[in-house]
């Protein structure tokens, strides 16, 4: 199948420094394809280039299989929906998703109709007269959506629509973002700086770092199978290290960090004396009163909190080993360590497989 | 502390109402009063209507007065036109030092006295100017050239006095466009058309017609332009009401014609905002 978008070799220069660095990929049709990346990657970039506003300096981007380096973006089969959404404060709502309709020449007729089903598609049927700060946010996200998808665009681009969004919608918005995207069944590609975002609704995730792709796969491939030292450390949180490489066999190797911990690491062919980065994510970790219950793990600690960060589902103990080693764990809910508090000595293992390792210069 | 709070508004308020009710509402009246009456001997005056009369059935009169609205809506319409597109630039192309720049030279030529600029457009256009002499050095005139006293050239000294008025209320709205909303009315499918007239001159109104309103009312009251630059047919309003005052000493006449200039700013003024639907509220914010 044609992939709905597709970049090549794309590159943008602006004067010496290179934002987008041979960045390809390609997304198929009717997916949900995101860019994750700090601010400054590049992300905002490519997505100008796709929508027209951009030249790229060298490389190529086809929709449905067509170049369309020599369309205007008004004329492109992409539509945008704008970090702070842009709709236009001097019309109603339905002139704003008529907008596009009108440009195309459509009978007032078929204007009303399309703009009444769009309305109804995205929940808000019978806005169309009011104005567009009578919207609470949500509203105007939804209808920012709604005034590209009447235009059945081959691909949608977002750009970070709900930075501007309170938390609790925010989340709130995700999941209706993905049941729009099932809804209008349209292929759509989504910026941001944040991994939940990111996570909960993409089927692609493409991560990006200083003009570079540093790996692209599903959610569970950039957390459990993280490519770079960068992935681990940008998708969820770690317990990062950088050591050396003591002994390798069969894939396990032991090694110890810089501080003088010892642990065991599986996954990177590395050999004796390399250097190596480490991430352990707080969530592997488990946390134990005694030796015996964590003893199928490969690395065993003993320690003593050192604090309690409280912080919900996400809440972490910092335990700190016999030779001074911080380490961030998570703290079960269950109950179990309900009474756990400052000074008590705790227990605490994971399975080397667990524990990510990167070779290092 | 209410007694003092009274006061300290008392002190705020009264140099304002000072200044409305000394500079423009006491002449104002007394202008009124000196229209409505008429001379009947050596200090002997009659209330009556007279002066209006005289004003509205003398052609010369009544010819120039309609002239000075027809050609001070033209020169507003032009300076817009123009101003436009400047503003544009500054607004939304430049950037940064640049910006900066353009707005200086907007605003430098207004460091001179309008009798100054007036001057330089006479040195420039005069029969023995740099304009004329440039024609004759290449060749496309065989004789001096007077480009000074018609209609042509003061519409021109017009338009250069009024520029920076409308260039400033526009280049303060349209900076106030977000560029994305512009780049959404592309995306969306509109061409650079389009995108003018649906987007961006809608969001440029309010700049627009305080623009026109302040330009409009400052050709309506320009004295120096028209006599300066214009030629025997170009007799502006103020001109006549100087007469009236200066020249014939005939106060009640000036008084009236003062009047005439007065409704016929504030009609138009309405009509423009009638037109453009809005309110004199939202436009003065």
């Amino acid at each position: 199948m044609t992939p709905d978008l597709e970049c090549v070799d794309l590159v943008k220069r602006f004067g010496d420094t290179t934002a987008v660095d041979n960045v390809s990929f390609s997304v198929p049709p009717g997916s949900f394809f995101s860019i994750l990346g700090p601010s400054g990657c590049g992300k905002t970039t490519i997505m100008r280039m796709i929508a027209g506003f951009l030249d790229p300096t060298s490389g190529d981007i086809r929709i449905k299989g067509g170049s369309v380096l020599d369309t205007p973006p008004n004329k492109r089969p992409v539509n945008m929906v704008f970090q702070h959404l842009a709709l236009f404060p001097m019309m109603t709502i339905a002139e704003n998703i008529g907008y596009g309709l009108r440009r195309r020449g459509m009978s007032r007729d078929e204007i009303g109709r399309k703009v009444d089903e769009a309305l109804d598609r995205i929940g808000l049927p019978g806005i169309g007269g009011r104005k567009v700060d009578e919207l609470s946010g949500g509203q105007k996200q939804r209808v920012a959506i709604a005034r590209c998808m009447v235009l059945e665009p081959d691909v949608l681009l977002l750009d970070e629509p709900l930075g501007a969004l309170d938390l609790k919608l925010r989340e709130h918005m995700k999941v209706e973002l993905k049941a729009l995207q099932a809804a209008f069944d349209t292929t759509f590609v989504y910026i941001t700086h944040d991994q939940s975002e990111a996570l909960v609704m993409s089927d692609q995730i493409a991560v990006m770092n200083a003009g570079r792709f540093e790996q692209v796969g599903s959610g569970q491939d950039l957390y459990y199978r993280p490519g770079t030292p960068f992935v681990a450390g940008f998708i969820g949180e770690s317990n990062r290290w950088k050591g050396r490489i003591e002994r390798a066999e069969g894939g396990v190797m032991q090694l110890r960090t810089d501080t003088g911990l010892a642990m065991r690491a599986a996954g990177a062919a590395l050999s004796e004396g390399d250097n190596a980065e480490i991430f352990v994510r707080p969530e592997t970790i488990r946390l134990a009163g005694s030796a015996e219950a964590l003893s199928r793990f490969d690395n065993q600690l003993k320690g003593t909190v050192t604090s309690l960060l409280f912080n919900g589902a996400a809440s972490r103990v910092l335990v700190q080993d016999d030779a001074g080693e911080i380490l961030e764990v998570t703290l079960p809910q269950s109950g179990e360590f309900a009474s756990l508090k400052r000074g008590d000595t705790v227990h605490i293992g994971w399975a080397a497989d667990q524990a990510a390792c990167f070779g290092a210069a | 502390m209410r007694h003092q709070s009274r006061i300290a508004f008392i002190l705020l308020l009264s140099p304002l109402v000072l200044w409305l009710g000394l500079l423009i509402l006491i002449p104002h009246v007394d202008m009124l009063l000196i229209s409505l009456r008429e001379r009947v001997s050596f200090g002997v005056y009659e209330t009556s209507l007279t002066q209006y009369e005289k004003a509205l059935t003398e052609p010369l009169y009544l010819r120039t007065f309609w002239r000075t609205a027809v050609m001070s809506v033209l020169a507003t319409a032009i300076t817009l036109l123009i101003a436009f597109p400047v503003a544009y630039y500054i607004a939304k192309m430049a950037k940064g030092r640049l910006q900066q720049v353009l707005f200086m030279l907007c605003l430098i030529p207004f460091y001179v006295s309008e009798l100054v600029r007036t001057f330089g457009w006479m040195i420039l256009l005069r029969e023995t100017g740099i304009v004329s002499n440039l024609l004759q050095w290449t060749g496309l005139a065989d004789q001096p050239v007077e480009l000074l006293y018609t209609d042509a050239t003061m519409m021109v000294g017009l338009v250069y006095t009024s520029m920076l008025f409308m260039v400033v209320p526009l280049v303060t709205t349209l900076e106030s466009l977000d560029d994305s909303v512009i780049e959404a009315g592309y995306d969306l499918g509109g061409n650079g058309l389009s995108v003018l007239r649906e987007i961006i001159i809608p969001h440029a109104m309010p700049g627009i017609v305080s623009g026109c309103i302040v330009v409009f009312m400052l050709s309506l009251g320009n004295y120096l332009t028209p006599t300066m630059l214009g030629g025997k047919d170009s007799l502006w309003f103020t001109e006549m009401i100087y007469n009236q005052f200066i020249v014939r000493s005939n106060w009640e006449l000036g008084a009236a014609f003062g009047f005439m200039l007065l409704v016929l700013s504030s009609v138009i003024v309405w009509g423009m905002l009638r037109l453009t639907g809005r309110t004199l509220k939202e436009t003065m914010g």
